[in-house]
């Protein structure tokens, strides 16, 4: 509970964010991430450059898709309107981070840095197609979802660049929903599944989206669950069919802890897509 | 007449304080000088210290100074276990405050660091380089009692450091050989982690000038608290001063005295400026006791009918790495004296092993003991439930004890004070529609749900206790209480006791006593308590006493009080003392109602003295020592109705339905509210608290993180009953409730999942029931399909 010391740089802008953040800083927006692991000096960054007033990263825009300010809190994207019109998988699965405190502070942008495994929203990013917009002191680029996110607690940031927003397209037209099995203890994802359904007119399913999260070490894409769902009536034998497929589709990278292992959390992804599922068509 | 205020559910007069943050905890209590400690803690479960190299802490801005094992050896005495169970060749290894050339647990100290400031404090203590040699590590009691195993001190053989058998072994043999069913079960009470809302806290100022000690800290039991720093330190023990300020829960974790309490007395003394620590969350799930860790193998032999004839079990008790003050007591005399439980029950027998292993030390944790017993009792009335083929409840039912008013002795020694257990369970059947729940239960197993119950009878033995029982079990104090009842001249009652509450809300009950028994308006009596110069000696807050001990206490201190307002209105009135009729703390003169004096006005003419009775000393305070003469025995029977997803493991928490008798209620909301908080510490032991360690002896659980702490959501709104069956040698009946809730609910809800898991074959599942063990446990039933 007590961090090792460090300096502290508040930035108004990106730009200043960017031009102040030395080797061994970090940024700091909610601090409902790394505040705890500095806390228990599991990580000693030796500067802090606080970006949660900088009025460039706040906001969610609606046009065509959605554009997620990095530091847009989980709380602020749970109830938008927008959010919850285009994706309401995401709103769903923001809404699920921690309890009102943890989601009135912690930030998308935080979030996803932090690439913490069993963390709600990067299973909904990647599922849908996500993309994440950063920049840095060469200027800006975006990487897709799944690229973004690396491995445990990795991702395709490097180091002094600064994530400003997310783009997300607009899945009005789905039949989305993120349902996860909370661990009893800290209430991250044991797993989380993330299915989008764009379902035709003659009932057939077009496409899926399905991802999973908490039982990997990072959000994965599940292509043959997808594959397994589309162009079926998504009836009984196909949602079966695809609980099966997203159990090989994460097989590579399961993750588990002392009291949940990968076996169990690899079967769960099973239950939970069907359950997924389920709350899409709901 | 109004309202009698024994009994009323009024609200808790310390909530206000404690809701609104204003209450002052010990590391709210801030000193000018005081310098911070940070205690450089071993990463290894078992390692000889090699060297300690302090030079770089030593050379950082505001460090003040660093002390190893060797520094302190000369004014700092190792910690005593205070609780010398006999006839259990009882080994105490010497546990000095920062280990002397070895560590024995991960959180073991090795050096200390002064410093002005709590970050500096730590980063020095985090530059003092240990160099250490790793040596081999074991934490499972049963593993570290076999030979072989790494042994942790060299004057404790085979790591056993008790061993303690009740009962006769070859008449349980008789039983159990003659029986016509036996059943057995290996069961773990997993380790636990108390979680106090507040951590532990002690802050030392010694003065030079006056050589005494005052240290504030987070303690059950202040006036144990300056025996043993008295004791370490070599000062006389009316030279220190202990202060435990508002205390936020304790468990049975701020029993104990740690090195940390002692370590800052001794570096204030050796300083001569205030010493100041306050633990993290990490360090408490670190060094602050742990409770239970049990590996238990348990038989019950039965009749065919049903008839329960005798319990036996072989239980190691796991240690940790030094005995903790109360630790050789818990799974001993309050382990294995509740054998019998509620029942008719014949036979008992226990070997009890007290076990060091490289773990965190063990102690007294809500229960303490006695959850270990009612548990592995319950547990094997469901299995001789399930062998005969009889309902359990009815195996109970047949087995239970009749009422009884004053006195049964049972095959444990223990005498019960009174009980009335058919009436209890009868209550908590009839509450939870029991016939109705078998017939849902099938109904929903056809459609491939599955619903569970589990039926837990008990009684437990706490009011710890009386002197002479204490003195006979080895425990190195007594166990009475006294109290002071001291009114002003204007007639405000101030109470002192030498109890500790933290949490209980006695400041509210035992103000209700006093009311009850001597008439001032419950908001006149103020309850004071923690600190050794100010209140009467007492031996603290644990065991369930309080109310039924200290608030013996007052009661009678009150009546003494009472008797001497009676003689003295009767001399004010000019009347004699037996034609003086009390009512509503007012005194009159039969037949002259108009004739009055109030309780305050008595009070006032008390301490005015202007006109005493012949003989009559002047004042309005009196003080009484209460030494019980038997533990009270509450009981009661909970149910726990219960749904498992079989998909997922998952275990829902449908029903709970609480019947308990602690007597009568002194206040039915702060009962109600000691039962919710047992009951769900008690769960969260049964479905999602434990301890786990890697076989280095790293705690893995370190966090809340991995800790399953029990959560709101969990539970449904608990369903309460009571009966009440006053305790016959009581001055007010009370029994304690503290415990019962954690005592019962464990096995409860247990039993309740094995309950619903029966069709799919399924028998046994270590604690805690994780979605994933039950899970597990499905598919291996199932042959490994699912």
């Amino acid at each position: 509970m007590w961090p090792n010391k460090f300096d502290y740089v508040r930035a108004g802008s990106v730009d200043e964010a960017l031009s102040s953040i030395t080797d061994d800083g970090k940024f700091l927006a909610g601090g409902h991430s790394l505040l705890p692991v500095m806390k228990l000096r599991l990580d000693a960054p030796e500067q802090l450059v606080d970006i949660g007033r900088i009025s460039e990263l706040q906001g969610i825009s609606a046009n065509g898709g959605l554009t997620i300010g990095a530091g847009a809190t989980h709380d602020a994207i749970a109830t938008s309107a927008d959010v919850q019109a285009m994706c309401g998988a995401l709103a769903s699965a923001c809404g699920q981070v921690g309890d009102q405190g943890v989601r009135n502070f912690g930030t998308l942008g935080g979030n996803i840095a932090h690439a913490d495994p069993a963390s709600d929203p990067p299973t909904v990013l990647v599922a849908v197609g996500a993309s994440v917009n950063i920049q840095g002191a060469g200027g800006s680029r975006s990487v897709g979802a799944q690229d973004f996110f690396v491995d445990l607690f990795e991702t395709a940031l490097d180091d002094g660049e600064l994530i400003t927003s997310v783009s997300v397209p607009d899945l009005s037209d789905h039949q989305s929903a993120y349902v996860k099995f909370p661990h009893p203890a800290s209430r991250y994802a044991i797993v989380g599944v993330c299915v989008a359904l764009k379902m035709n007119d003659d009932g057939s399913c077009d496409h899926a989206h399905v991802a999973v999260g908490g039982a990997t070490v990072k959000a994965v894409r599940c292509s043959s669950a997808e594959a397994a769902l589309a162009g079926t009536t998504v009836d009984d034998a196909a949602v079966n069919a695809a609980a099966e497929a997203v159990k090989s589709d994460i097989a590579d990278w399961l993750a588990g802890d002392i009291a949940y292992p990968e076996s169990y959390r690899q079967q769960m992804a099973g239950v939970f897509l069907k359950r997924a599922v389920a709350a899409a068509q709901g | 007449m109004s309202t009698r205020i024994f009994g009323s559910g009024i609200k808790r007069r310390e909530d206000p304080r404690l809701i609104t943050g204003e209450a002052r905890y010990t590391d709210d209590i801030k000193l000018p000088g005081v310098l911070h400690m940070a205690v450089v803690r071993s990463p290894y479960a078992h390692a000889n210290i090699v060297s300690i190299d302090s030079s770089a802490a030593e050379a950082m801005d505001g460090v003040v100074a660093v002390y190893t094992s060797e520094d302190i050896s000369d004014g700092l005495a190792g910690l005593p276990t205070a609780w010398l169970i006999p006839d259990s060749d009882l080994k105490t290894p010497e546990h000095p405050a920062l280990a002397k050339g070895k560590a024995r647990y991960v959180g073991d100290g090795v050096a200390i660091v002064l410093a002005d400031d709590r970050y500096r404090a730590q980063d020095a203590a985090d530059a003092v380089v240990v160099d250490y040699e790793e040596l081999p590590a074991v934490i499972d009691p049963e593993e570290a009692a076999q030979e072989g195993a790494p042994l942790i001190h060299d004057d404790v053989d085979g790591n056993i450091a008790f061993r303690w058998v009740m009962g006769d072994r070859e008449a349980s043999d008789a039983v159990f050989d003659a029986a016509d069913v036996v059943v057995s079960e290996r069961i773990l009470q997993q380790r636990l982690l108390p979680t106090a809302m507040e951590p532990r806290s002690a802050m030392a100022q010694y003065n030079p000038a006056t050589q005494e000690l005052t240290l504030w800290c987070t303690s059950q039991n202040p006036h144990i608290h300056r025996f043993i720093i008295s004791a370490v330190t070599g000062l006389n023990e009316n030279k220190v001063r202990v202060i435990a300020p508002e205390v936020g829960g304790g468990f049975g974790s701020k029993i104990p005295c740690y090195p940390d309490e002692a370590l800052v007395s001794w570096a204030s003394i050796k300083l001569g400026v205030p010493v100041k620590w306050t633990e993290t969350r990490s360090e408490n799930y670190l060094i602050t006791i742990h409770g239970r860790d049990h590996v238990q193998h348990v038989e019950m032999a039965a009749s065919n009918d049903g008839t329960l004839l005798g319990v036996r079990a072989t239980v190691y008790a796991g240690m940790g790495g030094y005995l903790s003050t109360a630790a050789p007591g818990i799974p001993t005399i309050l382990h294995g004296l509740l054998y019998v439980g509620p029942y008719t029950m014949g036979s008992v027998f226990c070997e009890s092993i007290g076990v060091m292993t490289n773990g965190t030390p063990t102690d007294a944790y809500r229960g303490a003991g006695r959850p270990e017993a009612t548990f592995l009792l319950e547990r094997m009335v469901d299995n001789v439930a399930r062998e005969i083929g009889m309902d359990p409840v009815e195996v109970r039912r047949k087995n239970l004890i009749p009422a009884f008013e004053d006195g049964y002795e049972v095959a444990t020694t223990l005498i019960y004070d009174s009980g009335d257990y058919p009436a209890a369970f009868e209550k908590a059947l009839d509450m939870a529609g029991y016939g109705d729940f078998r017939a849902q239960q099938e109904s929903a197993a056809a459609q491939g749900r599955y619903l569970g119950i589990g039926v837990t009878a008990y009684t437990e033995m706490c009011g710890l206790g009386p002197s002479q029982v204490a003195g006979a079990v080895g425990f190195q104090g007594g166990l009475w209480e006294s109290a002071t009842v001291r009114v002003t001249p204007t007639g405000k009652v101030q109470a002192l006791i030498g109890a500790s509450p933290h949490g209980q809300g006695s400041e509210t009950t035992l103000a209700q006593i006093i009311s009850e028994e001597l008439g001032f308006p419950v908001d006149d009596i103020e309850v004071l308590h923690g600190d050794t110069t100010e209140t009467p000696m007492g031996w603290g807050t644990y065991g369930s006493r309080t109310t039924p001990v200290t608030g013996a206490a007052l009661a009678q201190a009150s009546r003494k009080l009472k008797e001497k307002a009676r003689v003295l209105a009767a001399h004010l009135m000019e009347a004699n003392v037996d034609d003086i009729e009390y009512a509503d703390g007012s005194f009159s003169v039969k037949g002259s109602p108009d004739q009055a004096q109030s309780i305050q006005d008595v009070a006032l003419m008390a301490h005015l003295a202007w006109n005493m009775p012949e003989g009559m000393d002047p004042g309005f305070e009196e003080s009484q020592f209460y030494d019980p003469p038997n533990f009270v025995y509450p009981f009661g029977t909970h149910i726990a109705i219960v749904e498992v997803d079989a998909e997922t493991g998952e275990i829902e928490l449908q029903r709970y339905i609480a019947v308990d008798d602690c007597g009568p209620q002194i206040n039915p909301e702060i009962v109600a509210g000691q039962i919710h908080g047992g009951v769900v510490q008690g769960v969260a032991q049964a479905l999602c608290e434990g301890v786990v360690y890697d076989e280095n002896g790293q705690l893995l659980t370190g966090t809340m993180m991995d800790y399953c702490m029990p959560k709101a959501d969990m539970f449904p709104n608990f369903e309460l009953g009571e009966t009440v069956t006053p305790s016959p040698h009581h001055p007010v009946g009370v029994k304690g409730v503290g415990e019962t809730g954690t005592i019962a609910s464990t096995p409860t809800v247990y039993n309740a999942v094995l309950d619903a898991l029966a069709p799919l074959g399924v028998t046994q599942i270590d604690m805690p029931l994780t979605s994933a063990k039950v899970w597990s446990a499905i598919q291996d039933a199932n042959g490994g399909g699912s």
